[in-house]
């Protein structure tokens, strides 16, 4: 860069210009032995740009009303020229979107990004995540086919459920006796510029924080407690920029890929991304055989139907599935280990958190299929004779979900550690 | 990579085929062969449709003029298939009120722009081959994709008529068109119904070959050029 | 200096990131054309705005109907053989007689009646100055002054046009009235909208 800068020097005495850049990227320092596990981050950024960009040039020929909104987007899918480009990119960006999510998640969760001093950032992170599953349930109800219709009905109705206040709780959210215009334009309303300022904020703190303490690594390694003795640089920490900037781009064009992939040659992903059924306009008097969540929802879904009613009250299924997110909040205090990251974590982590990813996609898939898919256990077996098959299993794995953090201060604890070393490891 | 791809793709065709329909139905539906490609089908297709369908059913977020991507030029949608509306601009709607739909059939026929998409083509294409006679209904009509539907079988004068013995169809009178005749007719139908669901399907492909190869291009460069920087870290 | 003077080679590394600078400029670029078209007028706004028909075989001799095209007024008026002969005895008050802003009426109405045929003037009732909709004064004199021989008079800030929708000198309005692509496509119908191939 050339120095005495005119006009860089007249804007950075008004506004801090270069010294934003150099404490954010040419001397943000990052451990340099970052996997592919670290593109998410990036990725997850990069797709709320799109989210918003596509998003609002969809506000331009859209209509959150009952009448037209199903019309509307069929306007977009033909009469606008490229709409269809647009509406599958925020269809698939959506999808997209969680799976960067729940990546982004996974990394942290086996590196150990959220215990000290990282409890901040991954509560903003949690929060993030609670608000885009608003986000994206708001937004499902947009397109007013069947599907968006009986999905916020259903969910709605879990409002209902609560003890003493849950009915009337449920119709003011609706504003209505059923799902109805008044509810579409209030989700309109939250989808388009409620919860996305708020996320934008969330993130802002999210990066805010991060970049106070700064990236954790596969080997959970503080970087900074080995710095240069005359830069104070730390000695495993690379410039972000151009490094990880260029880094990332690989990231950025594989994603791309994908992504074009999916909006090109199979925008439904076989009734994953867009369900079949929702290619018939809402009809309140009319439901459809088989409701189910968006395919990121459905471990929720299906802990949500695992647990059987208690006094004829479904709340505490409910309960439970709002407790499978919220839960997320005390990982930093659960985890007792010595060692943030798996690479020195003893076997019984290991085998946890195997159990707990599949716990998470076994009901993942139990979430997008009827509960009789498996049929019924034969009779002659005690108490659960009757019961569905895919119920049973579905109560287990919920137990599992659960026992993986509950149980988590007392394996993190007796599990094995292995010595952690003073420098990364890369070669 | 390529192996990946593959392995990627016939998973997800496994989902589809899972998922679209799943097998609760107890006929199992033909697969209905369409081509996007053949412009003929497609023509012969919308004919079939506007005759037939839009009679009762509309399909009124489809323009007349898009019809142009299937090679139909204005002045022959002008002259021969522009019955309900008045420009080619118009939207494929129908005359027929909706209350009156009701008392008539029961129900109000659907919307048919979207039904490939919500349905699937092998859905309609096993559907409009498998009505037979059946007493006890009111228009006495019954059919084996869609038990009890409220639709008569509008295209009996073409396929002829068919009874239910054994779970077995049987043409007990012939039609004006033979069996394999109407297996056309109603795959044209089909193949039409597919393109109206989504139009830009005709094209999608073709852009999305484009992207995908300018993207992989890029990824060479990005590759590269990390590789250079990162020569750097040791 | 040296290509490797700092341990790696500079020339690589420029040629790659102005290569991939440039690749990565073009694809967003391209990524812009979706969201740049996508505001462009749908296909619903162009059906809504496509050509109109007009029967003159109801338009009395001196008569003027007002029609919709594209959201906005076009007159069609059927001029007496008075009126056409009057027309270029006013030259001399006009501001642009001779037609010499050739984008106000198609080359086919480049003529002394600014129409196909004749009698019959077509024209977008939206005055040239700030799109304000002028009145019709079609016959002479009137409220208009005695040396009004027939024409339009807009409102807002005072502008004249003849019956050929030409502008009288010293009018806000800069240019004559425009005449919308149209065309015959039978003795007595007009289509406003399109041009006709051989009358282009």
């Amino acid at each position: 860069m050339k120095k005495n800068n005119g006009f860089m020097s007249w804007v950075d005495q008004r506004l801090p210009v270069s010294s934003f850049i150099k404490n954010h990227l040419t001397q943000y320092y990052a451990p340099k032995n970052f996997n592919f596990l670290y593109f998410f981050g990036a990725l997850a950024i990069i797709l709320f740009v799109v989210q918003i960009l596509t998003g609002i040039f969809l506000t331009m020929h859209y209509k959150p009303d009952a009448l037209h909104a199903f019309a509307s987007v069929e306007y977009i899918m033909r009469d606008v020229s490229f709409g269809w480009v647009i509406r599958y990119m925020h269809s698939t960006g959506a999808s997209l979107f969680f799976v960067v999510i729940y990546m982004h998640m996974f990394r942290a969760l086996i590196y150990g990004s959220y215990k000290q001093p990282r409890e901040l950032l991954w509560i903003f992170g949690v929060l993030i995540f609670l608000l885009l599953m608003a986000e994206a349930f708001f937004g499902y109800l947009l397109p007013w086919g069947q599907m968006s219709y009986w999905g916020a009905q259903v969910i709605v109705n879990l409002f209902a459920t609560v003890p003493f206040i849950g009915p009337d709780l449920a119709e003011w959210v609706r504003g209505d006796y059923l799902v109805s215009d008044a509810t579409l334009n209030r989700f309109f309303a939250f989808h388009v510029i409620a919860l996305p300022l708020a996320l934008a904020g969330l993130i802002f703190l999210h990066l805010a924080a991060l970049h106070s303490v700064g990236s954790n690594n596969p080997d959970g390694i503080e970087i900074k407690e080995n710095r240069d003795k005359k830069t104070g640089i730390p000695l495993d920490g690379i410039p972000f920029h151009p490094y990880y900037t260029v880094k990332d781009l690989i990231g950025l064009t594989v994603f791309l890929i994908v992504f074009a992939s999916i909006i090109f040659f199979m925008p439904e992903v076989g009734g994953y991304f867009l369900e079949h059924n929702n290619f018939v306009p809402a009809d309140p008097l009319v439901t459809p055989a088989h409701i189910a969540p968006v395919w990121y929802f459905t471990p929720f879904y299906s802990i949500l139907r695992a647990v059987p009613p208690i006094l004829n009250s479904q709340f505490p299924g409910v309960a439970a599935m709002g407790a499978a997110v919220l839960i997320l909040f005390l990982v930093p205090w659960l985890d007792k280990s010595k060692v943030k990251s798996i690479r020195y974590k003893g076997s019984l982590y290991k085998k946890w958190i195997i159990a707990f990813v599949t716990s998470f996609l076994v009901l993942g898939y139990l979430g997008t299929v009827p509960s009789n898919v498996w049929g019924q256990m034969p009779n002659f077996i005690p108490l659960l004779g009757g019961l569905d098959w895919a119920t049973f299993v579905a109560r287990i794995f919920t137990v599992i979900y659960f026992a993986f953090f509950v149980l988590m201060p007392w394996y993190s604890k007796k599990d094995k550690t292995k010595q952690v070393p003073k420098r990364v490891t890369y070669k | 990579m390529k192996k990946f791809i593959a392995i990627l793709i016939s998973l997800v065709m496994c989902l589809h085929n899972g998922i679209s329909f799943s097998a609760d139905g107890s006929y199992h539906l033909d697969n209905a062969k369409i081509n996007l490609d053949d412009e003929q089908s497609l023509q012969r297709g919308a004919r079939n449709f506007i005759n037939y369908c839009l009679n009762c059913h509309s399909a009124n977020y489809m323009r007349y003029n898009r019809l142009a991507d299937i090679g139909l030029s204005d002045d022959v949608i002008k002259e021969n298939l522009l019955f309900t509306a008045e420009k080619t601009g118009e939207l494929m709607d129908i005359n027929m009120d909706s209350t009156e739909a009701k008392k008539w059939f029961g129900a109000n026929p659907p919307n048919l722009t979207v039904t490939a998409r919500s349905r699937g083509k092998d859905w309609i294409y096993s559907y409009l081959r498998t009505f037979y006679i059946d007493e006890s209904r009111e228009l006495g009509w019954n059919n084996l994709v869609y038990p009890n539907a409220a639709m008569p079988h509008v295209l009996w004068e073409l396929q002829g008529v068919q009874n239910l013995e054994d779970n077995k169809l049987t043409l007990t009178k012939s039609g004006l068109l033979s069996a394999e005749e109407y297996d056309q007719f109603v795959l044209d139908t089909t193949n039409y119904m597919v393109f109206m669901s989504e139009p830009a399907k005709l094209v999608r492909y073709k852009i999305g070959y484009y992207v995908i190869g300018f993207l992989l291009i890029l990824l060479i460069l990005v590759i590269n050029l990390k590789k250079e920087f990162w020569k750097d870290i040791k | 200096m040296s290509k490797k003077d700092k341990g790696f080679d500079k020339d690589r590394r420029k040629f790659l990131l102005t290569a991939t600078a440039l690749t990565g400029g073009l694809g967003v670029a391209a990524a812009g054309i979706p969201f740049v078209s996508s505001m462009t007028p749908s296909e619903k706004a162009k059906a809504a705005g496509a050509s109109v028909e007009v029967d003159t075989s109801k338009i009395k001799k001196g008569e003027l109907i007002t029609t919709e095209w594209r959201g906005q007024p076009v007159w069609v008026l059927n001029r007496t053989d008075e009126m056409i002969k009057s027309l270029p005895k006013l030259d001399k008050n006009l501001a642009d007689p001779d037609l010499k802003v050739t984008s106000q009426q198609p080359k086919y109405c480049q003529n002394a009646t600014r129409s196909i045929k004749s009698d019959m003037l077509v024209v977008v009732g939206i005055c040239t100055h700030l799109g304000c909709s002028p009145s019709a004064k079609i016959d002479p004199k009137g409220d208009m002054g005695d040396d009004w021989t027939g024409g339009f008079f807009c409102p807002c800030h005072g502008s004249k046009f003849d019956l050929a929708g030409r502008v009288y000198k010293g009018s806000p309005a800069p240019t004559n009235l425009v005449v919308p692509p149209h065309k015959y496509i039978g003795e007595n119908t007009i289509l406003i909208g399109e041009d006709s191939k051989d009358e282009t």
